[in-house]
């Protein structure tokens, strides 16, 4: 249900303001959301300095940094440094992005930086992706077949796998599921852009023939249609993909199998 | 919700609080305000029309309301709501045929739903000045 406001467990207090480094010209202000499970004290906002003529240019960079000259026990997810993984997904300077693809001089101001919205917070920027990942083995996604298998692989000529463009780059980061006003709402019945992107780049394989099952699964008010094109998730994609579009086209492949 | 190996209740994470504004979500919301705002707007018709249908003294007393500056501003602000939302309806309808979602197009029908509105709003009641209709 739509709770504008956040629990009480989760109202976030003032934090801690750390010590600036010593003899440090030029600085970058970060503000990042913290928790920690062990003390079960609501969720702060610390503030620290990074000293960017000692730091790479990113905004990871700048955690990294934190995390190994300030506070260790800064917690939050990264691995590739280059967009490709989608580890280091999470809400700086109001959008969801990789915390690695996004530069420290794209921000006017202070780095704020919280966890992927509206999702349970396992520590300071890691949020549990649990639901999300069972929504996306819901789909199926994987290529269903009913006829023989082909002695070498399953052939698709370039117009059809040219369909594929714009979808098979998703890299599940979750940045625009969790930018959706609806999936805040209802998220535990709406599937959300990342999962329905997933679902329409296997209804539009040319290889799959499981079409119309995947249709009758997505054919559900909460599932599909709570798509509002609000398009939070077109705008923070940080792949520059469109699960908006995606949805619209599931959306009339429900129509078209009508007609 | 899932709990943590210590039993204790993970927060959920800001959400409308630290997410930045953006135009396609205020055309969103704007459009269910104006869409639940005219139904109030139509009480207004259904009102006009039950005084016309008691008769003279009531539909005159209806017909004050409305030429009055409130009754004005009243229906100033309804009529704006109607076309905003008419406008916003049909953006839906291009929408849904999966054109118009790209990242100039979203631009330009959020823009263009807000700049129209108010246009054609304003030319409809220059218009019913001008025509000597209020």
């Amino acid at each position: 249900m739509v709770q504008l406001t956040l629990p009480k467990n989760s109202q976030i207090k003032q934090g801690k303001v750390w010590e600036k480094p010593q003899g440090a010209k030029n600085l970058a202000e970060y503000k990042i959301y913290r928790y920690d499970p062990d003390t079960g004290e609501n969720p702060r906002v610390d503030t620290f300095y990074v000293d960017r003529d000692d730091c790479g240019p990113m905004v990871l960079d700048g955690l990294i940094w934190i995390k190994n000259k300030v506070d260790s026990t800064l917690t939050f997810r990264r691995s590739c440094r280059e967009g490709i993984c989608g580890s280091c997904a999470m809400n700086i300077d109001g959008a969801n992005t990789l915390a690695c693809t996004k530069g420290m001089d794209d921000i006017k101001g202070t780095v704020k930086i919280y966890p992927l919205p509206h999702m349970p917070v396992v520590k300071d920027l890691v949020p549990d992706l649990t639901r999300f990942y069972a929504q996306h083995a819901s789909i199926q996604p994987y290529l269903k077949t009913v006829t023989a298998k082909p002695e070498k692989e399953w052939r698709q000529s370039r117009e059809d796998r040219a369909k594929l463009d714009g979808l098979y780059e998703c890299i599940l980061c979750a940045c625009c599921s969790t930018s959706c006003p609806s999936y805040w709402w209802v998220g535990d019945r709406y599937l959300g852009p990342a999962v329905l992107l997933q679902a329409y780049r296997w209804l539009i394989d040319s290889r799959d023939e499981a079409t119309g099952e995947r249709l009758d699964d997505l054919e559900d008010p909460f599932r599909l249609y709570r798509c509002h094109t609000i398009l939070n998730c077109a705008k923070t994609c940080p792949k520059g993909l469109n699960p908006a579009k995606a949805i619209a086209e599931i959306k009339k492949m429900m129509i078209e199998r009508q007609l | 919700m899932a709990n943590s190996k210590t039993g204790v209740q993970r927060p959920l994470s800001p959400h409308l609080q630290v997410y930045r504004f953006t135009t396609t979500m205020l055309m969103s919301i704007v459009h269910r305000i104006t869409g639940g705002a005219l139904y109030f707007g139509i009480l207004l018709l259904v009102g006009w029309l039950l005084a016309a249908a008691s008769g003279p003294e009531a539909f005159d007393m209806a017909q004050g309301f409305f030429g009055s500056w409130f009754g004005i501003l009243v229906l100033l602000g309804f009529s704006w709501t109607l076309i905003h939302h008419a406008i916003g309806g049909i953006r839906h309808l291009v929408w849904d045929t999966g054109a118009g979602l790209g990242p100039k197009g979203r631009e330009a029908w959020g823009l263009g739903t807000i700049i129209g509105s108010v246009v054609i709003t304003a030319a409809l009641w220059i218009g019913a000045f001008v025509f000597g209709l209020i």
